[in-house]
């Protein structure tokens, strides 16, 4: 079928045009429209009857009349074309270039909405990656194929959290066979230029991919930005056995742009006015990342979040939550204290941690280290809690000794430099010169064979 | 292909719902869309045109496009060779589809749930002669299907009638006739190792059964404090990474039901995968089998269509009913019921039907109710009794128990594990809360862990719950006034109830030897940290100071007993209360030398 124009645009706001008079149109079919001014913009058809469209403009339909635009049907959906030649470049949020170079071309073209994969066919991720940070490391550890976003708030250094990650994430040594998808959804150009100087000064930007969509690019083109940077990271996965680690920024944008157009074409809301159907298109992504069997490659995955005023419950964090595989939490507290990376570990859990760690991953301690921590750093943070409410001269020696513990744990394990790459080994031994501070008895976590081999007498 | 098809085009499509003109058409009829051969199911009819639901993407499909009427409503495949799979929300085999089409779900692809090639090796029921006269649903004989459940082949629910012919032991593929029989229209049907049955229909069975048993989980915090019982129906509810999966997956392992479900509506693919990869390792621990044979999943991962999403769970509920039939305890598990009533959300939301709360329909409790009724324990034909007893976990928005999902369950359910995200960031797992929390069963368990476990175990868990009530209190007023505001006996109390927190509600889903802990194991710990609450309470009645208490070294050896021993080192625990016991004697006596030489 040859590609169809038409005049007959009915009504045009908030990024939809109806065009009447359209017999047959495929849903999700890619639409080129051209405006009065000649200028081009692309859309897709998120709703199509016998007899009208309509369709989501990706340019948003600002400066749009009825009378002289005009849109052509492509009869195809949104497709990217695939080759490894994406890697050192840059593309705009429908995957047009952004850096004065010519497109991709390839017969390998894919369709950005992708298909679900099997169930069946996946694998379960269990390969630690070793980030550097502590509190990641040695209390949520990142597997190979996660899901783990992080939450952050405005004025978080979560930007630089990510970098330093993708900057040490053990993935740098395989040369070969990483990547990163970096994708920016409505970033301030500041942002996206740390991003693109970080890539360049580790040397890393011949393996990355970037997508970028600005503040002040269009917001509906938002909501193809992640898409297309997970179907180039699946082709670099799958079809190529690359790791890919997919950094998608910010996916409260994303979510913002859903909204903005959901409410445009009237869809029931939700919570805040977000439709409901927010959980299944976030799914739709995050999903996407993992292993599969038989494949060499992986895809994990690093959204950030940022939480609109520092409210986990909020939405976008919520429903983030309930489909990754943990969560990594910044917490302001702990930024205004000076302390980078302010991670708070109470909130922050990785799910696929089980299976990283260990004898074979990391070492025979670890998950119980890390449940030690846990267990000490929650009791001292009531500890603190109590203090500041009676006074640290009211408290009893042994409750003294917890709030010594927050104080090192803060100072010594969460924070670290931003250049600072400890290994995991490091990590556990730190985390042991922390558990001496307390007598073997209440380690009641850990068992008798790590505190033969561990807590050694004769320190403190 | 079907002759009784009948053909229509498609008018409108707006994602999962699509209007098509099909002349009578019948609400719940499934329908055949598009040129790609998209199932879906008519939901609504209006004149000529009716709204279809459909199970796969519809993207690419145009109005115009043909479909086809099927002619029956959405159905599922009884038979041998269920248990073990794992199939979509549409009872699709995923196994199957990964061997014939690769990594991602291709649409429009019609495989058959059951295999049509295995043969499986049928025993007739010895009794069963020609011209028995045979009511619906009875047994026909049996099928080994895997090494550790026998599958009772049933007549059909709807169909009873004269036994004309009934096959001798042999092996049978499906679709090999294994009999015949006249049923009361006095018309001949061939009889096979399977049949269909309608997914929301619930199975016909004799009546409920009122007899009553705890289903063991092998949890602490569950079994002796918030039991469930066979044939029950409980939720649980708790923000993200509270542990909801973790508990459904823990009951999956290690509970007594002779068959699970696994429903995975609208949660994680990499949460089936691990079932999948590790369950054929582990063992039942009830007869020492692979956990897969007696595992069965039903995946609708949060990516996969959002309709086939709402369907998932009467599949899984059908499949249960099935297995109840034949005289199994089914344990059905729903992760997460939220997805599924979200599904309705967003279908109704694209009808353009008003909302009630939240963006849900009017419809929502109900749906919910008739979902949760299907459960119970009922006397099957041909005598005993089988059950369906339905987990349902819950997935309330910002953790808010108040959310209409939540509020509504919690209606249906008698036993509720609310799961607190407080408990969960303090490690504090399962992070089953336990002032939340609520058992309607508590009496009819009491009555078993009695006669089957020991005695006062009823007065034992008031006493822990009390002890934890009291610690709330206390710690209330540490917090305003600190610690030093507290008798001794007060602290003492503090004491205990971290002894029971830690002792005995704490349970590492991880620790190879907590993971599972038998009721017999559950009661000995509970009673030891009671013994310990209360030895150390008579001594401090007697004068001796908290902190002579605190700094006994056997409070750190309790807490760790429980991975210091596995459930059949019963008696080590017994000798382990024995030492604590001494341990405490010794301290009065001491106590006594120490004032006596004072005086
Ligand atoms: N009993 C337990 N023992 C050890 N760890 C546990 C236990 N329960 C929960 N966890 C920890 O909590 C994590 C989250 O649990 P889970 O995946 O069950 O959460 P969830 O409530 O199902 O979350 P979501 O709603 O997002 O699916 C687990 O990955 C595990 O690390
Ligand atoms: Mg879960």
């Amino acid at each position: 079928m040859s590609a169809r124009e038409y005049r007959t645009v009915r009504s045009a706001r908030g990024g939809l045009l109806v065009v009447d008079g359209v017999p047959d149109i495929a849903f999700g079919d890619r639409v080129l429209i051209r405006d009065h001014r000649d200028r081009k913009r692309n859309g897709q058809v998120i709703r199509s009857a016998e007899n009208s469209v309509l369709i989501q403009v990706y340019e948003g339909t600002d400066d749009i009349d009825l009378e002289s635009t005009w849109v052509r049907f492509l009869d195809q959906p949104l497709e990217i074309s695939l080759s490894p030649e994406l890697l050192g470049r840059v593309f705009n949020g429908i995957g047009e270039p952004r850096d004065e170079r010519p497109p991709i071309v390839s017969n390998i073209r894919r369709n950005v909405n992708g298909s679900a994969i099997n169930p069946a066919a996946r694998t379960y991720p269990r390969k630690f990656i070793q980030t550097g940070v502590s509190t990641i490391d040695g209390l949520n550890s990142l597997v190979r194929g996660q899901k783990l976003p992080i939450f952050s708030g405005s004025g978080l250094p979560h930007n630089r959290l990510t970098a330093q990650i993708v900057r040490q994430a053990g993935l740098v040594d395989e040369e070969s066979s990483f990547s990163i998808v970096f994708a920016a959804m409505g970033v301030s150009h500041t942002d996206a230029r740390f991003f693109e100087e970080e890539f360049a000064s580790s040397g890393v930007l011949g393996n990355v991919v970037m997508f970028i969509n600005l503040a002040d690019d269009p917001p509906v083109e938002r909501l193809a930005v992640p898409r297309v940077a997970l179907t180039a990271a699946e082709y670099l996965a799958f079809d190529r056995d690359r790791h890919v680690l997919v950094v998608l920024t910010d996916m409260t944008n994303y979510a913002e742009a859903l909204r903005e157009v959901a409410t445009a074409k009237g869809d029931v809301p939700s919570r805040k006015g977000y439709p409901g159907y927010l959980y299944s298109d976030l799914a739709e992504i995050y999903e996407r990342s993992g292993r599969i069997r038989d494949r060499h490659g992986s895809i994990t995955l690093l959204p950030v979040v940022t939480m609109p005023s520092d409210d986990i419950t909020h939405p976008i964090p919520d429903l983030t939550g309930y489909i990754t595989e943990g969560q990594i939490v910044l917490s302001r507290e702990l930024h205004n204290q000076g302390i980078y990376p302010p991670v708070h570990i109470l909130p922050s859990l990785s799910r696929l941690m089980k299976d990283g760690i260990g004898r074979d991953d990391t070492r025979e301690d670890h998950p119980r280290v890390a449940s030690q921590l846990y267990a000490l750093y929650a009791r001292a943070l009531e500890t603190r809690n109590l203090a500041s409410i009676v006074g640290a001269d009211e408290l009893s020696a042994q409750d003294r000794g917890y709030l010594a513990f927050a104080e090192a744990f803060d100072r010594r394990f969460v924070s670290q430099e931003e250049d600072e790459d400890r290994s995991i080994i490091e990590t556990l031994n730190l985390a042991w010169d922390l558990l001496r501070m307390f007598p073997k008895e209440s380690l009641t976590r850990v068992n008798e064979a790590d505190l033969t081999k561990y807590h050694h007498s004769g320190k403190d | 292909m079907n002759e009784n098809a009948r053909r229509g085009v498609v008018r409108e499509i707006n994602g999962p719902i699509v209007t098509i003109r099909l002349p009578g058409v019948r609400n719940g009829e499934q329908v055949r869309i598009g040129l790609l051969g998209l199932v879906g199911e008519a939901i609504a009819l209006n004149g000529d045109e009716a709204v279809i639901q459909v199970y796969e993407s519809t993207e690419g499909v145009r109005p115009g496009e043909p479909v086809e009427g099927l002619g029956r409503p959405l159905s599922v495949e009884l038979g041998p060779g269920l248990l073990g799979g794992i199939f979509d929300g549409v009872q699709r085999p995923l196994k199957e589809i990964f061997l014939s089409a690769g990594d991602h779900i291709p649409r429009g692809l019609a495989l058959p749930a059951l295999n049509r090639e295995k043969s499986w090796h049928f025993v007739p029921d010895t009794a069963l002669k020609s011209g028995a006269e045979l009511l619906p649903g009875s047994r026909l004989g049996r099928v080994q299907e895997t090494e550790s459940i026998e599958h009772r082949v049933l007549l059909p629910p709807e169909r009873g009638g004269t036994l004309l012919e009934l096959a001798p032991e042999g092996d049978y593929r499906l679709d090999d006739p294994i009999g015949r029989i006249r049923g009361a229209d006095g018309v001949s049907h061939k009889l096979k190792l399977y049949h269909h049955w309608p997914v929301r229909i619930p199975r016909p069975y004799l009546r409920r059964d009122n007899s009553i048993e705890p289903l063991i989980t092998g949890q602490r915090i569950m079994d002796t404090f918030f039991p469930l019982i066979k044939g029950g129906k409980a939720a649980v509810p708790g923000p993200f990474g509270a542990g909801k999966t973790v508990v459904q997956h823990q009951i999956a392992r290690w509970s007594n039901a002779d068959i699970v479900i696994f429903v995975g509506c609208g949660e994680r693919g990499n949460e089936l995968v691990d079932v999948l990869e590790t369950f054929p390792q582990l063992q039942d621990p009830h007869n020492g089998r692979s956990l897969m044979e007696r595992t069965l999943l039903v995946a609708n991962t949060s990516n996969m269509p959002v309709v086939a999403r709402e369907a998932s769970i009467y599949v899984g509920m059908t499949v249960a009913e099935y297995y109840r039939d034949q005289g199994y305890d089914v344990v059905l598990q729903a992760d997460s019921t939220s997805r599924w009533a979200e599904a309705l959300r967003e279908v109704s939301g694209r009808l353009g039907q008003m909302p009630v709360e939240d963006g849900y329909p009017a419809y929502l409790a109900s749906r919910l109710a008739a979902v949760y009724e299907r459960a119970g324990r009922v006397e099957i034909r041909g005598g005993g009794n089988g059950s369906v007893t339905l987990i349902g976990s819950v997935s309330p928005p910002g953790g808010d128990f108040s959310e209409p999902v939540t509020a509504h369950t919690k209606e249906i359910i008698q036993t509720f594990w609310a799961l607190s995200k407080e408990l969960a960031d303090a490690r504090h797992y399962p992070a089953i809360d336990w002032v939340n929390s609520f058992s309607g069963h508590i009496r009819v368990a009491a009555d078993w862990w009695h006669r089957k476990v020991g005695g006062k175990w009823e007065q034992r868990r008031a006493k822990a719950l009390a002890l934890l009530a009291q610690d709330v209190e206390l710690s209330r007023i540490v917090n305003l006034v600190g610690p030093e505001a507290l008798s001794d006996a007060q602290r003492w109390e503090l004491e205990g109830a971290a002894l029971i927190k830690e002792g005995v509600l704490q349970q590492s889903a991880l620790d190879p030897i907590d993971t599972f802990s038998s009721p017999e194991k559950q009661y000995l710990l509970l009673k030891m940290m009671l013994l310990i609450y209360q030895k150390g309470a008579d001594l401090i009645d007697l004068g001796v100071p908290v902190q002579e208490l605190m700094e006994l070294p056997m409070l750190a050896k309790a807490r760790r007993v429980k991975q210091l021993y596995n459930s059949e080192q019963t008696e080590k625990l017994r000798e382990l209360n024995e030492e604590f016991i001494q341990a405490f004697e010794d301290v009065r006596m001491e106590y006594a030398k120490f004032k006596e030489h004072r005086q």
